[in-house]
């Protein structure tokens, strides 16, 4: 392990305890903040470990969101809450191992259509479910949880899914996926095998997010199929993630907290022009920040860095 | 006779209409270096893209130590023992020269990764040549120099069979000269290699034996000198009167 490495990881370290001390701190409006930022924190990141090696826009986020809601929507009742949580991971993942194996030979734009159509698919499929077999639209989830135990869950997700990305990073899939966004040609003629290093990344990435899903259940109360499967989620994690930029794995982090902050200002005093906004922001990063906001910080470090050697050479 | 690493039987590509390759055959034995010669268009680079796997052979079988690859994906075939390199140079553009050449060995034959992997990437880097520039992102590197990781990587693949298409083309004089040197080092070292390649004189200096194609067609097959004098081999290459 570099220094580099270990400086990172004290800081991460003090990063997460004062993190864990803000619902002593706080309540209300700002704990709820903290609660949003958390999760747009825990489901980019997660959106990342696969998009951002593979360079395919997944708009698939709402779909596992959704299932991990209804995972924990029917599980709560027998299950205790960690528990439910694991099953919604797992159901994301099994979702997302069924319908990689489907799609994940298809390249570019077609991937693109096929998963925003994917949540509209999985919101009907329930809405059917639910109204052929109980009878109702909607769902009670009622719990004991507090907003400050769901930010201690999703505190726990965000460092797993950090040491996942971190350990898949350091691995042969995690190599293997740099070449295949390098070059899938180049991949398959070395014997990797492309389409399987991407349905397991999907895997990984939608248990999270389904898990994400899970752990926010109990803050809708009453999940109906609509407000649980809101396809305005997908794109909010990809623009986030694209501000930060996806080649650093905590390239998100910096898109999402200053996002969400401006985000909820808007809704509040101008909840009309929210989607202009989202659109406008869109645009701008897609055109400006190719990299994102990491991206920006990765070449600043490096023009540093080379006129630090000039200045010792000369 | 032993067999052949490589035994190609009635090998046929179509495209729509167009027949690219027509039930050509040929063999090439363990240690070789044969020439893949023929005019623009003969169907040289899609013969090489049926062995690696690019594309399915509409007809014919390819065997590779007798069991047939004909029905692999270029990942099979890869971790069987084929390794090439493209004719339009495919690196990878935003991973170091090292990254690159490890990238040859991680799932294809060699199977190698960690430490192991990275000191066998900076032997075959400094046989290229590139010792000095293996942290440089291949987006920076010269043409030149890309075709020389191209090369080490496909090494690092511990290949059985090596093919190199074209891989001395757009190079000066002084570079064909070091770049004929270093593919004869390496077949002097027992590889097996198939070149795809329009320059003569490295065909004339390193190949033992010759397959010439023209219209998808074989023509000509035999050793280099006799290949290259024979009217039918210059007739298609400087066209018919």
């Amino acid at each position: 392990m570099s220094r580099f490495e270990i400086n990172l990881m004290l800081l991460a370290g003090i990063a997460i305890t004062c993190c864990a001390a803000l619902p002593f701190m706080t309540e209300g409006f700002y704990l709820t903040l903290a609660v949003n930022i958390a999760l747009y924190i825990a489901l980019c990141t997660a959106w990342t470990l696969f998009s951002g090696p593979t360079h395919l826009v997944s708009l698939a986020t709402a779909a596992f969101f959704g299932i991990g809601i209804y995972a924990t929507a029917i599980g709560i009742e027998y299950l205790p809450f960690p528990l439910a949580i694991l099953c919604g991971g797992l159901a994301g993942a099994l979702f997302a191992a069924a319908v990689g194996a489907m799609t994940l030979r298809l390249s570019g734009v077609y991937f693109v259509i096929f998963t925003l159509g994917l949540a509209e698919l999985a919101r009907q499929i329930v809405t059917y479910l639910q109204t052929k077999i109980f009878g109702s639209i909607g769902l009670f989830v009622l719990t004991d949880h507090t907003e400050g135990d769901l930010f201690y869950y999703l505190l726990a997700l965000i460092v797993a899914i950090f040491v996942t990305g971190w350990l898949i990073g350091r691995s042969r899939l995690g190599f293997a996926m740099r070449v295949i966004g390098n070059d899938e040609l180049v991949a398959k003629h070395f014997g990797i095998e492309v389409a399987r290093s991407k349905i397991i990344l999907f895997v990984i990435s939608g248990g999270f997010i389904a898990m994400a899903g899970a752990i926010m259940a109990p803050r809708y109360a009453y999940v109906e199929p609509a407000s649980a499967f809101n396809a305005t989620m997908s794109f909010m994690v990809v623009i986030m993630a694209l501000l930060g930029g996806t080649r650093r794995l905590w390239g998100p982090l910096v898109g999402v907290v200053p996002f969400t902050i401006v985000t909820d200002f808007i809704s509040a005093n101008f909840p009309e022009h929210i989607n202009i906004m989202i659109g406008l922001a869109f645009l701008l990063i897609v055109y400006l920040l190719k990299d994102g906001v990491s991206g920006l910080i990765d070449k600043a470090m490096r023009t540093r860095r080379g006129t630090r050697l000039q200045g010792a050479k000369s | 006779m032993t067999t052949p690493i490589l035994q190609i039987d009635y090998l046929r590509k179509e495209f729509g209409g167009l027949v690219a390759v027509n039930d050509v055959s040929f063999a090439v034995a363990e240690g070789e270096l044969l020439g893949l010669i023929g005019p623009n268009g003969s169907g040289k680079t899609t013969t090489m893209n049926l062995i690696s796997g690019a594309m399915p052979a509409t007809a014919g079988t390819i065997r590779l130590d007798g069991q047939s690859i004909s029905e692999l994906t270029a990942a099979a075939i890869s971790r069987a023992g084929v390794a090439r390199t493209f004719q339009l140079v495919r690196i990878l553009p935003e991973m170091s020269a090292i990254e690159n050449v490890i990238a040859g060995g991680v799932y294809s034959r060699a199977n190698r990764w960690g430490p192991e992997a990275e000191t066998r990437a900076r032997e075959l880097l400094a046989r290229v040549g590139l010792e000095e520039r293996s942290e440089l992102a291949l987006s920076a590197m010269t043409y030149i120099d890309q075709k020389r990781v191209e090369l080490a990587r496909a090494l690092a693949a511990d290949p059985r069979l090596l093919l190199l298409d074209e891989w001395l083309a757009g190079l000066n004089p002084t570079e064909l000269q070091m770049a004929i040197g270093l593919i004869r080092s390496i077949h002097d070292e027992g590889m097996t290699i198939i070149m795809v390649e329009h320059v003569m004189d490295a065909i004339r200096s390193l190949c033992d034996r010759c397959v010439v194609m023209s219209s998808g067609t074989k023509i000509g097959e035999g050793a280099t000198a006799d290949v290259l004098s024979d009217p039918h081999v210059m007739a298609a290459y400087l066209g018919e009167e």
